[in-house]
């Protein structure tokens, strides 16, 4: 006998790519409330492990640095990492610094464009225009760095290819002394106003147990109560040596989440300013014969989580196999346990809380089981920012 | 009636990732923010592409994408300009000869309409700049 | 967990291993056959509070490698397992995915490209090819065409229950 499905069930997507994997989400509906969630993603697959395998190791971090835009800092350290275990060799110290002080950059305009985003989905533009006003200098001192705003290809085996100028490093200062403030006002704004408290806490929660079983990353774990940090538990660069905090929150709601990338912020700037500080003398690069026989794991702490590389080398030019895992591979499914049971309305920012990359949110078609009524991406922000609107009021 | 003309004055534009890194659509998204703010000369970003004058794709084109890509196309009003932004729109870039790669997108959408008019916005991804003079360069030629 | 408690628990498996390797302090690989990977994943997760971090499915010469990443994150050590699947015909082997939920993308993943049977996988169904990617060809094994042509009458099939909503 056929089941008839009564449940309408809500389409998201495909076209609003979650960072590096464009999905689809069903969301089965029981009311308002979510009941079940099933996903979809195949949109962005490239299939760049099977060209990785293709190149030779000096060219794989240009291509794993374009597995995401955003954290294309992170992919290539953590592959770099890897390589250099197979290889066994340590790069020249200010090289180590030089890949600080772009990660954690990288760090601080990812987190602003989730701040913009989030402060969007909620229906709070302002902050969306402030936090990605905000994020343009570091962008800026990128670009001077390494000639790209993003797609730094800055890291490379045995080293990095652009070097820090030491006349560039009073520019540097000026301008997170600039940022600081800004972040300052904006943590305060955010975490001050009673209606992003009303709208944000309490909202997809991830407990710290299903954080575990869903082995999420990053701040998604952090946020959750579980501190772990790669740049801290097995540090790599020059991580040793400098002096900065983790920042968790127990409560594994959205607002936790928030709390935990805004201040990581201010921790961000922190090393930066130590990093600067202390940047030896010296060459950016050393020379690396050939890659041996053998295999390595190797992870760096991207904005949005711990992504892992593994490289297994036969002792030829090329990797014989190379596994990459960004983040969101873990943080995505985890949406399993955040979202079941959460208001429809809460949804768009349960999902963003991870920081899946809405840059292309211009498509969700909301598909309604009973009466096939078709809304739109439109539709569900509004949701969104009426149940702020409806907050605000009660408050005010 | 000349449909072009009345296209140029504020084209609207409607954003499709085909299997980008996110980096291009950043950047798009950047040119809407206090920095660029391409609103002022009248280009909007809209959220269904039976609004929209002009499509931004962005990515290789990846077998599952493609086919979504083109029924977006189909939704458009003609005329309409499509605009290849970054090297992997254009031509696969960095990703070319991937199993899993069905582009380069401008033949695909050659195939599926001869008229196509297609602009290409080169880089990797292309500065917030170079969009926005990309844009109004083929506005120009039209 | 500290180093020296790390591995004189290890000890406690060690009949279900062919070899423990540490090619350094911080990294460890414990080999077994397919048949075991489960036991062990089961003790490194539940027994040893282990991070799930990933798993890496490998066409190596004769066989295919399972390689379970877990991670220690009081020492920044990975203990990696390492399981042999013997037969290249039809290589199977036991999901995690009961136990480490987590795992479940993963192993739909590694089944897409490398074709291999996850027994008692709750949803094994593609997650990271195409819908007219062809059924039997696995890209990332070594003997794969290039670019194979799409599977023919293959439709979108995105929603989960197609036989429930006609």
């Amino acid at each position: 006998m056929k089941k008839i499905l009564n449940k309408p069930v809500l389409a998201v997507g495909p076209f609003h790519p979650l960072q590096e994997e464009a999905e689809f989400f069903q969301l089965t509906l029981d009311g308002e409330i979510v009941t079940d969630i099933d996903m979809r993603i195949s949109y962005n697959h490239r299939g760049i492990e099977a060209i990785s395998e293709t190149l030779q190791f000096d060219q794989v971090p240009f291509l794993v640095s374009r597995v995401c835009g955003i954290c294309s800092a992170s992919h290539p350290l953590a592959y770099v990492n890897a390589v250099e275990e197979i290889a066994g060799i340590t790069p020249p110290e200010r090289a180590q610094y030089v890949r600080v002080i772009i990660n954690e950059l990288e760090r601080i305009h990812s987190h602003m464009l989730w701040v913009g985003l989030a402060g969007h989905f909620i229906g709070y533009d302002t902050v969306f225009m402030w936090a990605w006003k905000y994020r343009e200098p570091v962008l800026d001192i990128l670009e001077e760095i390494t000639g790209n705003r993003n797609n730094y290809g800055n890291v490379k085996v045995g080293g990095c290819r652009e070097d820090v100028p030491n006349e560039m490093i009073p520019k540097i200062r000026q301008k997170l002394d600039e940022l600081e403030k800004k972040v300052e006002m904006l943590v305060k704004v955010v975490l001050d106003d009673p209606v992003i408290h009303a709208r944000l806490k309490g909202v997809g929660v991830l407990t710290k147990e299903a954080a575990r079983q869903y082995a999420v990353a990053g701040p998604t774990a952090r946020g959750s109560g579980i501190a772990i940090d790669v740049r801290r538990d097995d540090p790599y660069a020059a991580y040793s040596d400098l002096d900065w905090n983790v920042i968790t929150q127990p409560e594994g709601d959205v607002f936790a989440k928030a709390v935990v990338r805004l201040l990581e912020v201010l921790e961000s700037i922190k090393i930066i300013r130590q990093a600067v500080d202390k940047l030896p003398d010296g060459p950016i690069d050393m020379e690396v014969k050939e890659i041996p026989a053998g295999e390595g794991c190797g992870h760096a702490e991207a904005p949005r989580g711990e992504t892992f590389h593994y490289v297994r080398s036969d002792g030829g030019n090329r990797p014989v196999r190379h596994k990459i895992r960004a983040p969101s591979f873990v943080n995505v499914p985890s949406f399993r346990a955040s979202c079941i049971g959460q208001h429809i309305a809460d949804v768009t920012i349960t999902l963003a809380a991870v920081d899946p990359c809405y840059s292309c949110t211009e498509r969700l078609a909301v598909v309604d089981g009973h009466n096939n009524v078709i809304h739109d991406y439109e539709s569900l922000l509004k949701l969104s920012r009426e149940k702020t609107a409806r907050i605000k009021k009660e408050i005010l | 009636m000349n449909w072009i003309r009345w296209l140029k004055k504020s084209p609207w534009v409607f954003h499709v990732n085909t299997g980008a890194c996110n980096n291009c659509d950043i950047e798009i998204v950047n040119c809407l923010t206090p920095k660029y703010d391409i609103e002022r000369l009248g280009i909007k970003l809209v959220g269904s592409p039976r609004h929209a004058d002009a499509l931004l794709v962005t990515g290789v084109g990846t077998r599952q994408a493609v086919p979504r890509l083109l029924e977006i196309y189909r939704q458009m009003p003609k005329p309409c300009v499509v605009f290849l932004i970054g090297a992997c729109a254009i031509g696969t870039g960095i990703f070319a000869g991937g199993y899993h790669v069905a582009g380069p997108v401008d033949e695909i959408l050659k195939k599926e309409d001869p008229n196509v008019i297609i602009a290409y916005v080169p880089g990797c991804p292309p500065k917030p700049e170079a969009m926005i003079s990309g844009i109004v360069k083929a506005l120009a030629i039209l | 967990m500290k180093q020296e408690e790390l591995k004189s628990r290890l000890e406690e498996i060690k009949d279900k291993l062919i070899a423990i390797e540490q090619p350094r302090d911080n990294r460890i690989y414990l080999l077994c056959e397919a048949e075991d990977a489960y036991a062990v994943d089961k003790f490194l997760f539940e027994g040893l509070n282990l991070r799930f971090v990933i798993a890496t499915g490998i066409d190596a010469e004769g066989c295919f490698e399972i390689l379970y990443h877990f991670a220690n994150d009081e020492t920044g050590t990975f203990v990696t397992t390492r399981a042999f699947i013997r037969d290249h015909e039809n290589p199977s082997i036991e999901s995690i995915t009961p136990l480490i939920p987590g795992a479940e993308w993963i192993e739909r993943e590694t089944h897409d490209v490398l074709g291999i049977d996850f027994k008692n996988h709750p949803n094994l169904r593609r997650l990271i090819l195409s819908d007219d990617w062809p059924e039997g060809v696995y890209p990332l094994r070594k003997a794969c065409p290039a670019c194979p042509e799409p599977a023919e009458g293959s439709k979108t099939k995105e929603l989960k229950n197609e036989k429930d909503i006609e």
